[in-house]
Order: structure tokens, then sequence, then C-alpha cells
């Protein structure tokens, strides 16, 4: 029993249903050529390059990926050389470490600190809880845009009203700290709201014993309650996840494309603008950017897709 | 008091950090432990100094120190930087002196960003109808399979784990164009037009029809968001009315458009509102595959575009807001529906 489902009562029904299928009617030939050639297409650009990024420079550049289907097994053509320039000389080994340093932090704080704030929204009782809340809810769909110039200044210089300094420069800029504390601000507000929902609807009843029991807040949050909501974090940290290792555009005005810093999604524009006819190292580049997203889709799919039905059909 | 004394020491480990020349594995790692350990610790610390408090206090600050660091973030990250985004677009390029309404003029005046606007209205209407459309139809058409509609959707899906930059080299991938003379075509696309007997197109070049080549792109992205949703929503109807219609003699057609459609019309309503949303969010297809050349401008490249490249603070501001007034309507009504629903539990 998950609060997530609790949310999200399609999923829960589905669920149901699959299991007797009766009113289900089932498709013909139409439908199963129709879904076929739907997802052949969404297949085919992905399958291209990754086929190119095995292949040798002259190959890409000579033929079409799609000549060696005719012969796949001409061991001359591949290769793995376009990885090895990609990650060594290209510099897209460093990129795939600095992503990992941005991603992993920039995920785990804005949950922490989200977790702890929708606790409080949903069990404890204070002064302006409700319009906080709401507050939340309005900040769900700021455009990062609105937010970037003020941050880059409070960074750069630190902030001041009028001529009075109100703390200096703290030369966040081109740091990972800046970069994390930037996500934080943009992933918190959906963190929240998704969290709360979660923990807000689990029964009072548990929390109640456990205040008998003499635990305080602290305990009952992190004994209790963080064990309980492993859905609600999990499905929230995949997105979060996903979604700050593909961003380019705080890590670009954040941390800057300076190689000792940059991330994958820099590192992959910036080869796409200098080398753009270079195939069989922008293929490899691509790959390397998307290998660990896709794997943690792949894996952690069904936690993602809860997740997604939670915080999509809520807005 | 804590929370400073917290990010000085954090300062601290990155300075350390930075002027050693340490490995940068070892920098990284040392990174990510400080980083996620450091926020529990935050919390610990100041969970432990309000238990120093009297008991009458501490138990009325304590929910502070839960939500503390959230209103604290959500204030420097969010709310003071939209309250500094609309003054900064009333000033000049650097922010030194009030300028009026010149930037706002800038922006409804200048041709780049009048090709901008009327493009991302474009953008607005075609990607969300066509990622929710083609989204509803495979929902309803993989409904009907009896094995493999979860690696069906799982592959529509998979776009949605890349990012717009490799789904951008991805598709320049399959736009590749090279003209006479300068070898043999690549891209998939001009190897079909050969294979039908026509002359390769510089794709992304061509206006106005490249809008539309970028737009592919999004669409590729965003239809497995549509269409997982979509799928739970349809699943979510009642067999049993779906049944009676059929008895009564419905079509399958009949049956999708007067029942389906109008029962999950809400959730449709839902997914293509979030995703006209991502749409005017969307930057970095633009910004990597045609950089805004050739008539594909689109008002949030603009925006990093006069803000980061440009330096024009003023100008960047301005677009900014003009993105964020497009965006309030859908705020005020997420606020509303939240009121609904609290009033409802």
């Amino acid at each position: 029993m998950s609060a997530v489902e609790v949310e999200t009562p399609p999923v829960a029904k589905a669920r149901v249903q699959r299991e007797e299928p009766i009113g289900v009617r089932e498709g013909g030939w139409f439908v199963r050529i129709t879904i076929l050639a739907v997802v052949a297409i969404w297949l085919v650009p992905t399958v291209g390059v990754l086929i190119s990024s095995f292949r040798h420079a002259d190959a890409v550049n000579s033929t079409g990926w799609w000549t060696v289907l005719a012969n796949p097994f001409r061991t001359a053509e591949w290769t793995l050389d376009n990885y090895r320039s990609v990650l060594d000389a290209g510099g897209f080994g460093n990129a795939f470490l600095n992503s990992l340093a941005v991603t992993l932090p920039a995920t785990v704080i804005p949950i922490a600190i989200a977790a702890f704030a929708a606790y409080a929204f949903s069990w404890m009782d204070f002064p302006g809880r409700h319009v906080m809340f709401v507050v939340v809810v309005g900040l769900l769909v700021v455009p990062l845009q609105m937010t970037l110039i003020p941050i880059l200044r409070l960074y750069v210089s630190g902030a001041s009203i009028g001529e009075f300094q109100l703390f200096p420069d703290p030369d966040l800029a081109g740091t990972y700290l800046g970069v994390w504390l930037a996500h934080t601000g943009f992933g918190l507000p959906l963190a929240t709201y998704l969290l709360r929902n979660y923990i807000g609807s689990l029964p009072s009843s548990i929390i109640e014993s456990a205040k008998i029991d003499g635990a305080d807040h602290f305990t009952i949050f992190w004994r209790l309650i963080v064990p309980l909501s492993v859905p609600a974090l999990a499905a929230f940290a995949i997105f979060q996840f996903l979604w700050v290792w593909n961003d380019l555009l705080v890590a670009l005005i954040f941390l800057g494309g300076g190689r000792d810093v940059r991330v994958l999604t820099v590192a992959l524009r910036e080869l796409s603008g200098a080398r753009g006819e270079d195939w069989h190292l922008l293929t490899a580049a691509a790959f390397v950017s998307m290998a660990l997203p896709l794997v943690v889709f792949f894996s952690l799919q069904r936690f993602f897709v809860r997740g997604l039905t939670a915080g999509g059909v809520k807005g | 008091m804590v929370p400073i004394v917290a990010f000085l020491l954090l300062r601290l480990t990155f300075d350390f950090l930075r002027d050693s020349d340490a490995n940068l594995i070892l920098v990284v790692g040392v990174a990510i432990v400080v980083g996620v350990g450091g926020v529990f610790f935050l919390f610990w610390a100041m969970n432990r100094l309000v238990d120093l408090f009297p008991e009458r206090y501490a138990e009325r600050v304590r929910p502070y120190v839960f939500v503390g660091p959230a209103l604290v973030i959500l204030s420097v990250f969010l709310i003071y930087p939209v309250i500094n985004t609309i003054i900064i677009s009333f000033k000049d390029a650097n922010s030194d002196s009030f300028v009026g309404l010149e930037n706002f003029t800038f922006v409804f005046t200048d041709d780049a960003m009048l090709r901008s606007l009327r493009n991302t209205v474009g953008w607005i209407v075609v990607v969300p109808l066509f990622a929710v459309g083609i989204g509803l139809a495979f929902a309803t058409l993989a409904d009907r399979l009896r094995r493999g509609e979860a690696a069906a959707k799982s592959m529509i899906f998979l776009p949605m784990a890349i990012s717009f930059v490799g789904a951008a080299v991805v598709w320049e991938f399959i736009y590749s164009f090279r003209p006479q003379g300068f070898g043999t075509n690549i891209g998939l696309l001009n190897a079909v037009m050969i294979g039908l007997g026509q002359e390769p197109t510089p794709w992304l070049t061509s206006e106005p029809w490249n809008n539309g080549f970028l737009m592919v792109t999004m669409v590729w992205l965003q239809t497995g968001f549509a269409m997982v949703i979509l799928s739970a929503a349809i699943k979510s109807i009642p067999d049993e009315i779906i049944e009676a219609a059929r008895i009564d003699g419905a079509s399958e057609l009949q049956v999708f458009r007067r029942i389906i459609i109008p029962t999950i019309l809400p959730t449709i309503v839902v997914v293509a509102t979030t995703m006209v949303i991502n749409v005017l969010k969307v930057f970095d297809i633009v910004f990597v595959m045609t950089g805004g050349l050739n008539g594909t401008e689109v008002v949030a490249e603009r925006m990093v575009r006069e803000f980061f490249i440009q330096g024009n603070f003023g100008r960047g501001a301005a677009i900014a807001v003009v993105l964020f007034v497009a965006i309030v309507p859908v705020m005020i009504w997420n606020v509303r529906r939240f009121r609904e629903q609290e009033a409802a539990r």
C-alpha cells in the first residue's frame, strides 16, 4: 500500500483490471502493424547513433550507418576507437565525472530538504503553514529563465541593498556548490509538493502511536516516515536525477565550459559546435552522455512511471 | 547560526579542493560525500541545537528546523530572483539606471524577437498537438495488444531519458546534409530523398520548414510523457461502461470518440498544459541544432542569447518576464485547483 498509488487511482485500478482482461478487445493486424511501425520510427534515430558510434571514422563518413545492416559481421568496420578518443582526448571522461559530481548531490540535497519540509507541512503545527504551502504550489511552474540573472549576480557579486553590502561575493560561480544550490532551488517546489502529498496521506495513527511511545519529531521522521516513503522518494529521485544529468542551461551558466568543470551536456554541445561534421566522434560522445540515464531509466522505470503519473496529472 | 557555520565549512572544503591539484576522481568523490553528507549533518545539528532550548521554546522553534532550509532556498533561489528579474527588466544592459519600457519595446519590435515570438507560438501549437495526438493514438492501440504492451510503450518512452542536447545531436545526424561534391549524404532523411529520386535538401537551413524539423525533435522527446499519462487514464475507465456501449452496438471508433475521449478530457488538458510550459522553456534544441539562425529563433533561446552571450541583462530579463507572464495563468490555475482539492480533503 503506497500513497503514490493513493494519489493516482488510475494506476492502481489499471493493475486490477489487467488481471482479468474480460473487457479488453484485442486488436488485429492493423493494430499490431501500426504499433510496430511507430516503435520502429521512434527507435531508428537512437539505433543509428549507436551503430555509427562503433564504426570506423572513414566508414561513418563515407557510407550511411544503415549499410552495415546488410552484412553486420564484417568486423573490419567495427571499432572502439571513437569512444577511446572521445573519453580521453575529447575530455568526455572528465565530463562524465563532473556530471556525477553535479548530479548526485543535486539529487539528494533537494530530496532531503523537501522531505523534512513535507513532514513539517503535514504533521507539525506552526503559524503560516497553509500560506507557505500555497506559495510552494504557485512556484511549481516558474520558468528557469526568470531566475538565472539574479542568481548569477548573487554568485558573482553578493547581495546589497543600495550601498549596504548584505553579504559579500560568495564566489560560487563555477563551483559545484553553486550548481547544487541552483538545482536544489529549481527542484524544491515539485519535490516538496509531491512528498507532502505522499507523507500527508500516511495514516495519522502510526504517527500518534509513535508519539505516545515517546518518539520526538526527528526520530519519527527518520525511523518511520523515511522508510515508509521510499517509493515517493525514489520516484522523485529518478526525476531529479534525469533532469539534472540532462540539463544544459544551469550547467552552462553556473559552471561554464572550462575543461576541468564542464559536464557532459556542455561538452557535447561544444563538440557539436566545433566539430559538427565528425559524426564518428559526435555519435560516440552522444552515447556517453546517454548511457547512465538510459540504465537508470530502464532499471527503475516502474518508479519513474508512477512518479510521472502523480506529478504529471497533478501539474 | 548553524547553516552559516555549515556553509562556511563547505566553502573551506571547496577552497581546499580547488587549490590542491588533486586527482579529479578524488575531488569528485569528496564533493559527492560533502554534498550529500552535508545536508543531513545540517538537519541533525540544527535539531540538536534546538534540543538545548528550554522545552517551551524548543517545540515552537522545531517546525522551523524542518521547514526552514526549504523556505530559505525557495526565497533565495526562486522568490527573490523573480522579483529581481522584474526590476532588472526595467533597467539598462548593466542595470545601472532605469530605462522605462525600452527593453519591452525591444522585445516587441526587434526583427529577431518578433520572429522568435511567432515561432514560439508555432511551437506551442504544433508540439502539444502532435505529441498528445500520437501519444493518445498509441496508448489506445497498445491497450489492445495481448502481449508486448509494456515493451512497446517503453520504446516510445525511451527518449524521455535522453537530454535535449543528446536528442539534438541524434536528429542533426538524421538531417545531415552535404552539398554536391562534399561526399556522400550520410543523413537518413537525405538518403531516403535520394532513394526516391529527389535532390538532397539542407533541412535545417530551409526556411520556414526548418522550424518544423526542430519541432520533430521535441515531439520525439515528449510523446512518451503524454502516452504514459493518457494510457493510465484510459485504463482507469471502468470496463463495464465500455462493454455496455459495445453490447449496445457501438463501433470501436464510436467507443473512442463518445466514451474514451470525453472521460479522459481533463487529463488531456493537464498533459497539454504541462507540455505548453515545457515548450515555452525550450532552449537547448534550437541552441544546439541551428543556434537560432535561418529564422529558427524561439523566445527562451533569445533570452539566453541576450543575457548570457550579449551580456544585456535588461533585455534578457524583459524576455524572461514575457515568458513568465505567459505562464502566470497556469500558476493561478494550479493554486486554485490545489485549494479546491484541499477543501475537498
